[in-house]
């Protein structure tokens, strides 16, 4: 583990990027996707069990150094939502939940005023709350306000792979909220989370993005080093944005006679 | 004594009186190291499974851990 570490709910953890199980083609698939991923906090769902047959579990796909971060995913009432994350802390023993409480079908955008409620229930009731919200600044002030351990806006629609549609209100939250910022949903290529990482970020969260891929596991790799990188980027700051060149070669002492004068230097 | 009606994920179900939620799961052939179960809409902890006897007109779920984001 390097020195840049990052924490949420006494948990600490190197890598930068939490990968979802979902959509992948197999267990093997999904096991060398998070392998490559490097990733070290890995989402479930929590769904009734068949009755009639038996499936391979997920759980033979994590990695056992893993951190389990089972979702409220599909729940549509703070009731529901509530008692998903009960029975995942009953199954996986964590006090982690990565809290949803969705409120349109098509967008699944999150009714965020049903996830600030369940946020107060759960907090209370001793879980550490990672709620998926819209990139909204107020209601990230109200998760905080209620406890919740992390904010996780969304980028864009979950499986959309549109990117960072509003880099600027993601900005606006990491300065106005002291938990970390985890971007959730939306990544759908490198860039996209190197971009997350590259405006102050603590971590990004992401599943089609790398099980939609036509090679998952290459995705998850290019995932790892966009989001490493994109860390790397942000932690060194980067040059101000400016509108002409500026020669990055000595402007004097060019060959030839008279002045050493490049002959569309800007007059002043 | 006649058998018991309950409900487990949705669907009636019929087990024997004097059944517990831990019978209930060796029925089905479910191992219960990877499932939580809700009975009656509080989390029945593991520990009680097998001592919990099930009434008529119990509402149980069952769960497990699946692929998600």
């Amino acid at each position: 583990m390097s020195n840049d570490v990052w924490s949420v709910g006494g948990h600490t953890f190197g890598s930068r990027l939490l990968v979802g199980t979902g959509k992948y083609a197999s267990i093997d698939q999904t096991r060398a996707a998070i392998a490559a991923s490097g990733a070290e906090i890995v989402t479930v769902a929590l769904r009734r069990v068949k009755l009639d047959r038996t499936k391979p579990s997920v759980l033979d796909a994590i990695p056992s150094g893993c951190t389990l971060l089972p979702n409220t995913a599909g729940c549509t009432t703070v009731d529901d939502a509530v008692r998903t994350a009960r029975l995942s802390r009953e199954l996986g023993m964590s006090e982690l939940v990565k809290l949803e409480v969705i409120g349109d079908e098509r967008t699944l955008y999150p009714d965020n005023a049903a996830t600030v409620r369940a946020a107060e229930i759960l907090v209370g009731d001793g879980f550490t709350v990672l709620p998926y919200c819209t990139a909204d600044v107020v209601t990230v002030k109200r998760l905080c306000e209620v406890g919740c351990a992390a904010v996780m806006p969304l980028a864009a629609p979950i499986g959309s792979g549109l990117g960072i549609l509003n880099p600027h209100i993601i900005k606006l939250i990491l300065e106005m909220v002291d938990v970390p910022v985890i971007v959730d949903a939306g990544v759908g290529t490198a860039s996209d989370a190197a971009v997350a990482m590259e405006l102050g970020c603590d971590a990004v969260l992401m599943n089609t993005g790398i099980a939609a891929a036509k090679e998952p596991v290459l995705m998850a790799e290019a995932m790892r080093e966009a989001v490493s990188a994109g860390r790397k980027a942000f932690r060194a700051g980067r040059m101000p944005r400016r509108a002409y060149a500026t020669a990055s070669s000595p402007e004097t002492g060019l060959i030839g006679d008279g002045p050493a004068k490049l002959p569309n230097s800007p007059v002043s | 004594m006649p058998a018991l009606e309950i409900i487990v994920n949705g669907a009636p179900r019929t087990v024997a009186p004097g059944a517990t939620v831990a019978d209930l799961l060796a029925d089905l052939g479910i191992a219960r190291g990877r499932v939580a179960v809700e009975r009656n809409g509080a989390v029945l902890p593991r520990a009680e499974h097998g001592r919990c006897a099930l009434v008529a007109g119990d509402r149980l779920e069952v769960v497990a851990f699946a692929g998600g984001g």
